[in-house]
């Protein structure tokens, strides 16, 4: 770990001047995973400050009837938040499939979206890495890329968001308030994360004197339909290999929308408006479901060790679908 | 002998320490002025150190010095002295010993520096300029090379017998398949550690990370040139180690050079991804063929086994005795070649060998079960063996019969319904396998010392270890026992280089080994208490011999006549005795030569795969045990269920990767090497069968830190098959091999 | 002696922490995890470092009453709050029953997860959140036991929500 200096900030205004005055600040709120990779010398900021002592911690209702959760909130507060548990249940479940109880009652809901990527060669200083040092290469493009991206990598990248409580908040199309120099402004999800293109040491498209603030769920919860799907090398405390976030409106057992967020598969949650929309006014059923996933994987490439995503993310969605719309799996044919 | 002490479920004796954070461990020995090493590592595989640049390190105010192989001190100049007791045949590793770089995270130097932070900071702060040599990682490049060792560490292979080739070819029903397991890593939880303690005028006291005090003493005299009696190591807790602590690592070397050379107390504890710089389990790729008559017979069995290791050292393991040791057959073949690859030298992994060759043994012995077309069981059953062929002796003793019969009954083994993919549950495949195995039961020769003192308290103690197997426990047993005495009068000692010698605690050999000593050094401590009582002319005891008394309720007294009888707190204070002190050393029995000895087991487990998603849940383990006399139920349960959780990790997760781009073990942490967590390991019944064994050691015990995962990998492979139809036979099934 | 120029600005700061029930006012340099804190200058070595990045729960505590990897976070952050290590656990010489559950029912072998574990567990009873075995065995997966002793654990886990049920 490199040495730095520390403050900690008593409002955001102060918080965002601190980050924007101070060569190479961060801010720190949970920590877990900023001080695992500064121990590494991953990530080396000379300035830190500190901001859980801002009051961003709740949880609150907007005018609009959404929910309103504070940076700050744990994900452990998140997950077991009335409102989240009753009205946003598939994000609740996403939390809690991801890391571990320690984990979540530090780990804040604004860090868990910027959390870095999980790449082998990200953590490790002495291979080659563009994300961690621009123009050194790509190690995981011809080396170990188990838990690599299928989807919207690109030559000079290929690793993944490891959040799995991002993957529920895209296909729940929230929308992260943030606070700079310049004011606030708001980032629908979708457009938080990046691909990774020829810049891919830049996560998301958050300026580095900007801070979060909120997330914002807009009223549809999809409490009646949904379902997060997380594949993994074991069954608890490892990261998705590939995750499936589904949120079904449906009238009858026809749905009306459908939303699919994939994780482990890219460089940030995948969403495909265009599939997605092949199911608005179809019936739930598996012949349905499947052209969906199709056209989800449709352009997918993997690697050596991660071409089983392709297959294992078509039928994670296959499943995710049919389980939050509650379609008998037996009845379905297998 | 009583019985009231051995074979109960005793709570461990050091329970209290471990459950209120007292017990310590290697690194927790905070001593004044303690200064703290940070390991710096190679960041390639195989070449040179060109430049190294230590100046900005050591700017660093707090920085005390950084070692490299540039101005570390003179050290022994022969493999001998770096041999330690588990050393393998070759040239071992030398630290800082010149600039060559033999694998990837090589140790190349040591900063050391007044508080962690800074040593750590500093160490960043090395900058190292190499010449990079070609080299080779590729297991499966380089197996066209493998090679025949001059000299095994592991038992020789047996040459063959019968006509292995003929009988196969003529065999009925047939089997010729690959099996394979990666590199794994001990990864105990504790990280290894050291911290020397410099006690002044060139004495040091080391609390060491290691599964034998004596054999880091040796390893520093050896090294260092330091006298026997300026080198203490203790190690009084060690947080596991599977084998990691067989030989001594080079947090042991950097700590002890840097305390002797600064003349200070230095502690140096490697990092997680340190832990995967050093021993591991060597990856394997095993041929075997096997052929059976129509009616199940198994007629020959050819094993050929392709086993890592490094260029340094040939480390070799039992890989191949198993066809020998586990069924009647006439005609079998098996070779052992290594293939030599720029890494560490591998080490013992819990079960070294075992694991790993019974796996692709009982993974054939499956298929052909099913080409035969009996139950894997019957098909077992009908080859069962009651001597070992690979040295023609017959077996200590051999209750793997009632393994099978207990295990079945508990499993529910009779509903199982033979076609693959017959039984079923929603999506999930549901499958049923089992697998036995075997691990060697020896006693090695051991010292022990006792003291008794006249306020009746009994220590007693040898230079073993418990890395948490439970040796303080059951040696207090075996002492109270012996003594007649309540568990809280007896004090088991160990991890202590001052105390009597003892072999490293591995090979499932401790509770054999130094249970014995324990026993014999009490029945010595018994016929002196009989000798004390004796030297008053009118002792009732007088005209007894030692098999005419006993010890009981902190009594001896005469069998015949328990009215005759002395306290023993009473006899030493009568005679003016503040204590009485016995020495012994036991040694395995003549009679034991005659005779092979071995534990054994059946499992049995079920699996839940996903059929569409590949997902594999181990729901049930029924584990049947061989295992001779069970000192502690509760301990003995314990080390059967971390058998078998190892045996889950084995068969579906762990995974050394090796990187061929870099040399290096990549996913070098326990976020991505992954090891059963909690929500992996499901309903597990374990059985101890009755087994009597007079054979084997005095006390009948066997030892079981091995015989719990020898057989559950094979068997979880073998269920996964029932459920799928799929044999995957490259470790681990992950859900991207099934689906 | 080398000329040493390049001193790191590493800074302390003052704060104060209420230790297993005793308020203390320590001087901590920035950088300093508060498991190191806790292992090094407080010898309060109960505390495991199995990792040292959050990837296996053996340096659990209690803080404020939750449980969290103390080695994923800055000591220096915590002026104010009030932590429990293993060492706090026991009153007068009494175990607290959860860890005279662990060795009544043998789960542990090595001891070295042990502390992590036992605080693991009484912060999932404060949370209140495992209703079944398998939501034991998930909110328990943060705790690598190496020894293989989950099942051993899961019982005292059972037990002890069953014990806080009928409290």
């Amino acid at each position: 770990m490199k040495p730095f200096t520390y403050t900690r900030a008593d409002d955001v205004t102060s918080a965002v001047s601190e980050v924007s005055r101070q060569e190479g600040a961060k801010v720190i709120a949970g920590g877990t995973n900023l001080l695992d990779l500064m121990k590494i010398d991953v990530m080396q900021p000379r300035h830190l400050v500190d901001i859980t002592r801002l009051a961003l911690t709740t949880i609150e209702k907007t005018a609009e009837g959404g929910l309103l959760l504070g940076a700050l909130a744990t994900n452990a507060d998140t997950a077991y938040h009335e409102q989240v548990e009753q009205r946003y249940p598939l994000l609740s479940h996403a939390i809690l499939a991801g890391a571990t109880a320690q984990l979540r009652n530090k780990a804040t809901d604004a860090g868990n979206l910027l959390q870095r990527t999980r790449c082998y060669y990200f953590y490790d200083t002495h291979t080659a890495c563009n994300k961690r040092e621009p123009g050194t290469g790509c190690s995981a493009i011809h080396g170990y890329n188990r838990n690599h991206a299928i989807l919207g990598h690109s030559e000079h990248c290929i690793a993944t968001h490891p959040s799995d409580m991002a993957v529920a908040l895209a296909a729940l199309e929230a929308r992260i308030h943030v606070t700079g120099p310049q004011g606030e402004r708001t980032i629908p999800i979708a457009d938080f994360h990046r691909l990774p293109g020829d810049t891919p040491e830049k996560d998301t498209n958050l300026a580095d004197d900007e801070i979060i603030t909120a997330i914002e769920l807009s009223p549809k919860g999809f409490a009646r339909h949904y379902t997060y799907l997380k594949n993994r090398d074991r069954a608890s405390y490892a990261f998705a290999l590939v995750s499936v976030a589904v949120g079904l409106d449906m009238e009858g057992d026809t749905i009306q929308e459908a939303r699919i967020a994939l994780g482990g598969v890219a460089h940030k949650p995948w969403r495909n408006p265009e599939a997605e929309a092949l199911l608005t006014g179809k019936k739930a059923s598996r012949e349905n479901f499947q052209p969906v996933a199709d056209a989800y994987v449709h352009g997918a490439k993997g690697f050596e060790h991660n071409s089983f995503k392709i297959e294992l993310a078509r039928r994670s969605i296959v499943r995710a679908l049919m389980q939050a719309a509650h379609v008998d799996q037996n009845s379905n044919g297998n | 002998m009583a019985t009231n002490q051995i074979g109960k479920p005793q709570n461990r004796v050091d329970g209290r320490d471990k459950v209120t954070g007292q017990a310590r461990y290697a690194a927790e020995f905070n001593v004044k002025d303690l200064a703290y090493g940070v390991v710096v590592s190679s960041a390639i595989a195989k070449g040179r150190i060109k430049e190294m640049d230590t100046s900005e390190a050591l700017r660093v105010e707090g920085v005390l010095e950084v070692f490299t192989s540039e101005n570390r001190p003179k050290l022994a100049s022969y493999d001998t002295s770096f041999q330690d007791e588990d050393a393998p045949p070759g040239s071992p590793f030398r630290p800082l010993f010149n600039r060559d770089v033999l694998f990837n995270m090589q140790p190349i130097a040591l900063v050391v520096a007044e508080t962690y932070e800074l040593a750590r900071y500093a160490a960043s702060l090395v900058k190292v300029e190499y010449e990079t040599e070609e080299y080779a990682t590729d297991f499966e490049k380089e197996r066209p090379n493998a090679y025949v060792p001059e000299e095994y560490k592991s038992t020789t292979p047996p040459d063959p017998w019968g006509k292995p080739e003929t009988a196969l070819k003529e065999a009925e029903h047939k089997v010729a398949e690959e099996y394979s397991h990666p590199s794994q890593h001990h990864n105990p939880m504790e990280m290894h550690a050291t911290t020397a303690v410099w006690e002044g005028d060139g004495r040091i006291t080391v609390y060491d990370k290691i599964q034998g005090v004596l054999n880091s003493q040796e390893y520093i005299m050896g090294v260092f040139g330091l006298a026997k009696e300026d080198v203490r190591v203790l190690s009084p807790f060690v947080g596991g180690a599977f084998g990691s602590g067989l030989r001594p690592q080079y947090q042991l070397f950097m700590a002890v050079m840097a305390t002797l050379e600064l003349k200070r107390s230095v502690r140096v504890a490697l990092t997680r991804p340190q832990m995967f710089s050093f021993g591991h389990r060597p990856k394997t790729v095993q041929q075997l063929s096997l052929g059976a008559a129509a009616d199940g017979t198994l007629e020959a069995v050819v094993h050929h086994v392709f086993a890592e290791t490094s260029r340094f050292e040939d480390y070799s393991e039992d890989v191949i005795i198993w066809p020998g040791v586990l069924y009647k057959c006439d005609n079998v073949k098996v070779s052992h070649k290594l293939v030599g690859l720029d890494v560490y030298t591998p080490l013992d992994m819990r079960a070294p060998g075992g694991t790993t060759g019974i796996y692709a043994l009982e993974c054939a012995i499956d298929e052909l079960s099913y080409k035969v077309g009996m139950d894997p069981v019957e098909f077992r059953l009908k080859n069962y063996s009651v001597r070992d062929q690979n040295e023609d002796k017959p077996f200590s003793s051999k209750e793997l019969r009632e393994c099978y019969r207990q295990g079945a009954e508990l499993f529910g083994w009779k509903d199982r319904k033979p076609q693959p993919r017959s039984m079923r549950e929603g999506h999930n495949l549901i499958g049923w396998g089992v697998a036995n195995g075997a691990w060697e039961a020896t006693q090695k020769p051991s010292g022990a010392k006792a003291v008794l003192t006249k306020e009746g308290k009994l220590t007693v103690s040898s230079a073993t270890a418990d890395i948490g197997t439970g040796t303080y426990t059951i040696m207090s047993q075996i002492a109270a026992e012996c003594m007649g005495l309540p568990i809280e009068a007896v004090e088991f000692k160990l991890g202590d280089s001052s105390l009597p010698q003892s072999p490293l605690e591995g090979g499932s050999w401790t509770a054999s080994t130094v249970g014995s000593a324990v026993k014999l050094v009490c029945e010595k401590l018994g016929e002196k208490l009989l000798e004390l009582a004796q030297e008053s002319d009118d002792s009732p005891f007088k005209e007894a011999g030692i098999e005419e008394v006993e010890f009981t309720d902190g009594q001896m007294r005469l069998k015949e006549n328990s009215s005759v009888a002395i306290p023993l707190t009473q006899l030493l204070r009568d005679n003016k005795k503040d204590n009485i002190q016995v020495e012994a050393e036991s040694k395995p029995s003549d009679e034991q030569e005659n005779y092979s000895p071995y534990s054994h087991s059946a499992v049995f487990v079920e699996v839940k795969v996903d059929e569409d998603l590949g997902t594999i849940k181990v729901t049930r383990v029924v584990t049947a045990v061989a295992g001779g006399r069970i000192l502690n139920p509760k301990t003995a349960r314990s080390q059967i269920l971390g058998g078998v959780v190892w045996g889950i990790g084995m068969a579906l997760e762990e995974e050394s990767v090796m990187d061929h781009q870099y040399g290096r073990f990549i996913n070098h942490d326990l976020a991505e090497y992954h090891v059963p967590v909690n929500a992996d390991v499901h309903d597990v019944e374990v059985i101890f069968v009755d087994e009597e064994d007079s054979i084997v050691n005095p006390l009948g015990v066997k030892g079981l830190g091995e015989i719990g995962i020898v057989s559950v990998a094979p068997a979880i492979a073998n269920a996964v098959y029932h459920a799928t139809g799929k044999r995957v036979r490259d470790l681990p099934i992950t859900l991207d091999k099934v689906m | 002696m080398q000329e040493k120029a390049l001193s790191p600005t590493v800074s302390t700061e003052i704060i104060t922490l209420t230790i297993n029930g005793t308020s203390k006012q320590l001087e901590v340099e920035v950088w300093t995890s508060l498991l190191d804190l806790l292992r090094e200058p407080l010898d309060l070595t109960g505390t495991k470092k199995g990792c040292d990045h959050g990837q296996c729960g053996a340096c659990t505590i209690l803080l404020d009453g939750k449980r969290i990897n103390s080695c994923l976070t800055l000591a220096v952050m915590h002026d104010g709050s009030e932590l429990t290590t293993i060492e706090g656990l026991a009153q007068d010489g009494e175990l607290h029953p959860v860890q005279q559950a662990f060795i009544d029912h043998d789960a542990f072998q090595c001891g070295y997860c042990t502390p992590g574990q036992i605080c693991s567990t009484i912060g999932l009873i404060n949370e209140g959140k495992a209703k079944t075995l398998d939501d034991i065995r998930d909110l328990m997966s943060g705790n690598i036991c190496r020894c293989g002793a989950y099942t051993n654990i899961v019982k005292v886990v059972q037990e002890a929500l069953e014990r806080n049920h009928k409290a």
